[in-house]
């Protein structure tokens, strides 16, 4: 093969990989019934997939079912339809999107009907929200909620006391009735192997992020980023097709470094890289590429973004162990982003920008989100202040389609990217 | 009657210490002895026990009510968060709690947990600790954890005073609390038989003087008000019973309050300033008790959106017994604008209330809202409808 033949190949791989392994769990979930698999829900951030995958079950991750019906623009009507059921106009859209989803007879993003759970894993990681949302499943389906109460690191830090909660839970609470619901035996060997397996995903993950501290970054590490932490952060972490994911994407990353080239967008490669951001807040999904193209049309790169951190805080350092799992998964909930207190969230803010050397922060405040929103604009002022670099405030919705306003987000980024620039020509001056 | 003790000086004495967001009356108190310290909370419970055993004041904040006209807080949070922490920030930038040496923010929700944070970056050097609650009820699980936080939070403590808290103070604390709950739930249980006696614009008042007074103090002026009232008999009218439910963060405007009841409606049981009857019983004062603490917290503490409920039955229950054993005849939902717990708990309570064949109404509120006539409106309707209902 030619070496421009292999790149292409390697190119087409990665993006084959992710889209398979995506439509494989939606059938796997389809066709749970028929193949006897019991379901098992829980949500992104402090996921326990290597433990789920012990007693076999097919695994739902309802924000994602979310976003994945934002994308393919079906959420605003599935969020009036929860709103006519009695859902407030003021509470998270993602939730809405789901119980609309369900209430519209529990037909998935990809057309495919979605099986009623057989069990809600409930480990809230950093969100009040998702603990009335699983209430809320509970209500309404009677499906089972099992409870892991993560304690927040409201002191910026993991105390022995707070794993050892997480970790008496996981043996007392979580894994007995996993046990039960799936008629299933723990076998510890069995959730190191996945662990291991993670690990390797995870390595090269980490090189994939990271990567966008080259100039220029051939990476996008906030639009392109959540492609790349889909696998990892939902069904697939532990398993050798994730780890064979991340391997060929980080071939891939390598090679466009190598060729000096940008991201690859929707239209193709991106131009001439002109400014480089820091993005804290999850993306709007229902207007997902129009939002990317006023960046890469104006040679905006993002390189990196705190919502590829919501899943795992991987690149300060965190693996999941093999030699110690129920306190490395323990570790894993409580270290993901969203569990952070502010002022950790602010340092790791003003690190992203120093060590990616960044323009500037830009912040998407979700309207419905107040695990987010609530805090984002002295974030705004600290880093500003901490750092000299200038910061954007930018307002939209997850998947409510109506908090969504393109010609209001393009002149603010517009109006950003001018301010950047006289930055930069001041400090040349 | 005693000049001192009738109702309306003890409403007064309320209303003017609800009124004064400079917390003077804070000031008073440390002033009155060198070395006092005070300690804020923010709903919806803490173990106020801690804070009295090291000698300190615990003061509730509650936000700025209609009153604080709010300026900074507003470039702090978008217009989609509730008012409570805008306000509360805007209390704290303009230095109306600088009596305060400490501040406790319970786990709650998202807003008031991200708030700790921020408290700590705007105000370094200051104490300022997040209280974890544990959403695990078994004592060798989520109890060994509480337990393990309270030990820390009391080390602390002692630490800010100078030495150590010991648990002999410690359970001097528990039973000054366990006095100021049971004269709390006397307080109830009196407005609920005789709510034309004790409106709850009054009982209101008398509980939010628990926020800033210290336990025993507030303990006589409850005792006070409840003999002030018996004393002076009122006129009773045929208003329908309410439970008014979802308030248990941002507290609506008194005059929300006031219009609800000169709408027709006697509210027999509410969810306003949870802390001070968290705990459903006392507290035991022997053994260990930092034990006894997490264990009553395990096992007596109310349920409101902010706590997990193990099983799906369990949900509605407490207020369904609310309704049963105060002989409610509906159920009125208030809850603060954006407030993610008790607007997402709502659609279940609802459910549950439907089932029972109970009626409810529901709307939402901010702290500073102004408008009163559409609430008034509304439960005057709902206040009539359900009289119609009884007539049937
Ligand atoms: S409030 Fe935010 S973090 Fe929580 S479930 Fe909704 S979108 Fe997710
Ligand atoms: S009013 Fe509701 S959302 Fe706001 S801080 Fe209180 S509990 Fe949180």
């Amino acid at each position: 093969m030619s070496p421009v033949a292999e790149r292409q190949v390697v190119k087409e791989n990665a993006m084959w990989l992710q889209k398979e392994l995506i439509n494989r769990n939606y059938r796997e979930l389809a066709t749970a019934r028929e193949t006897g698999r019991k379901v098992s829900a829980t949500f992104v951030p402090g996921n326990l997939n290597e433990l789920l995958m012990c007693f076999d079950f097919a695994r739902s991750l309802p924000e994602t079912n979310a976003l994945q019906n934002g994308l393919r623009k079906k959420s605003g009507k599935l969020i009036m339809d929860a709103e006519r059921d009695g859902q407030s106009e003021d509470v998270c859209t993602y939730v809405k999107a789901d119980l609309g989803m369900m209430l519209g007879g529990e037909v998935g993003p990809t057309g495919e009907a979605l099986p009623r759970p057989d069990v809600l894993l409930l480990s809230y990681t950093g969100c009040f929200t998702f603990m009335k949302w699983f209430e809320l499943i509970r209500h309404r389906y009677g499906c089972e909620t099992v409870m892991l109460h993560v304690p927040y690191q409201g002191e910026g830090k993991v105390s022995p006391g707070m794993r050892d909660y997480v970790v008496k839970q996981l043996r007392e609470t979580v894994i007995p009735a996993l046990e039960r619901i799936s008629g299933k035996r723990f076998d510890i060997d069995r959730l190191r192997e996945y662990m291991r397996e993670s690990q390797k995903a995870e390595d090269d993950l980490v090189a994939v992020l990271q990567s966008a501290k080259h100039r220029p970054s051939p990476i996008d590490g906030y639009f392109g980023a959540v492609y790349y932490i889909g696998p990892i952060f939902t069904a697939f972490r532990g398993l050798p097709e994730a780890s064979e994911y991340y391997r060929v994407l980080r071939a891939e990353v390598d090679e466009r470094i190598r060729e000096g080239k940008g991201p690859v967008t929707p239209d193709g490669d991106m131009g001439e890289e002109k400014y480089r951001l820091v993005v804290e807040g999850p993306p709007n999904w229902t207007s997902f590429r129009d939002f990317w193209k006023m960046f890469y049309d104006e040679g905006a790169v993002v390189v990196a973004s705190t919502y590829s951190k919501v899943g795992g805080v991987y690149d300060f350092g965190f693996r999941h162990d093999a030699d110690h799992p129920l306190e490395s998964l323990a570790e894993y909930c409580l270290g993901c982003y969203t569990n952070l207190n502010l002022p950790s969230r602010i340092d790791m803010i003003c690190r992203y920008i120093d060590e990616y050397q960044a323009d500037g922060l830009l912040i998407n405040s979700i309207k419905s989100c107040n695990s987010f929103s609530a805090g984002q604009l002295l974030i705004l002022r600290e880093v500003e202040q901490r750092t000299g670099r200038p910061a954007a405030f930018i307002e939209t919705d997850l998947v409510d389609p109506r908090y969504f306003s393109a010609a209001n987000v393009k002149n603010r980024l517009e109006s950003y990217f001018q301010m950047v620039r006289q930055k930069r020509s001041a400090q040349v001056h | 009657m005693d000049e001192r003790t009738s109702v309306a000086t003890i409403v007064a004495r309320c209303q003017a210490l609800y009124d004064d967001l400079d917390f003077k009356a804070v000031k008073a108190w440390k002033a009155a002895a060198p070395g006092r310290r005070a300690i804020g909370y923010m709903p919806i419970y803490v173990p106020r026990e801690l804070v009295h055993a090291a000698g300190m004041l615990a003061v509730g904040i509650f936000g700025g009510g209609d009153q604080l006209e709010v300026i900074q807080g507003d470039a702090y949070y978008q217009s989609y968060i509730c008012r409570i922490p805008r306000s509360t920030i805007e209390l704290g930038l303009t230095g109306r709690l600088d009596c305060l040496d400490g501040m406790l923010f319970p786990s709650i929700c998202d807003v008031i947990r991200n708030l700790s944070g921020m408290w700590q970056v705007k105000f370094p050097g200051k104490f300022v600790r997040y209280v974890d609650l544990p959403q695990n009820y078994d004592d060798a699980v989520g109890g060994a954890f509480y337990r393990s936080e309270l030990a820390k939070l009391m080390d602390e403590l002692g630490e800010l005073r100078g030495n150590p808290i010991t648990d002999g103070e410690l359970r001097a604390s528990i039973a000054i609390h366990n006095e100021n709950r049971s004269a709390v739930r006397a307080l109830y249980a009196y407005r609920s038989e005789k709510p034309w006696q004790a409106p709850t614009s009054e009982v209101y008042l008398v509980l939010r003087a628990g926020m800033v007074l210290p336990p025993d103090e507030h303990t006589q002026l409850v005792r006070d008000y409840l003999a002030a009232t018996e004393a002076a008999p009122r006129a009773k009218r045929d208003n329908a019973r309410i439970v008014l439910t979802g308030a248990f963060c941002e507290q609506p405007p008194l005059g929300l309050i006031k219009s609800i009841e000169m709408a027709g409606c006697y509210i027999v049981d509410d969810d306003f300033l949870l802390a001070t009857r968290w705990l459903q019983s006392g507290v035991a004062t022997d053994g260990d008790p930092l034990e006894a603490l997490a264990s009553a917290f395990l096992h007596h503490s109310v349920s409101t959106a902010a706590r997990y409920d193990m099983r799906r039955e369990d949900k509605g229950a407490y207020l369904l017994e609310q309704v049963r054993t105060r002989r409610a005849e509906g159920v009125i939902f208030a809850a603060p604008s954006f407030c993610d717990p008790a607007l997402l708990e709502r659609p279940m309570l609802q459910d549950v209330l439907a089932r029972h064949d109970i009626p409810y109404t529901a709307f939402k509120y901010a702290e500073n809202t102004g408008q009163m006539a559409p609430i008034r409106e509304q439960a005057g309707t709902f206040a009539d409808s359900i009289k119609l209902w009884n007539a049937a």
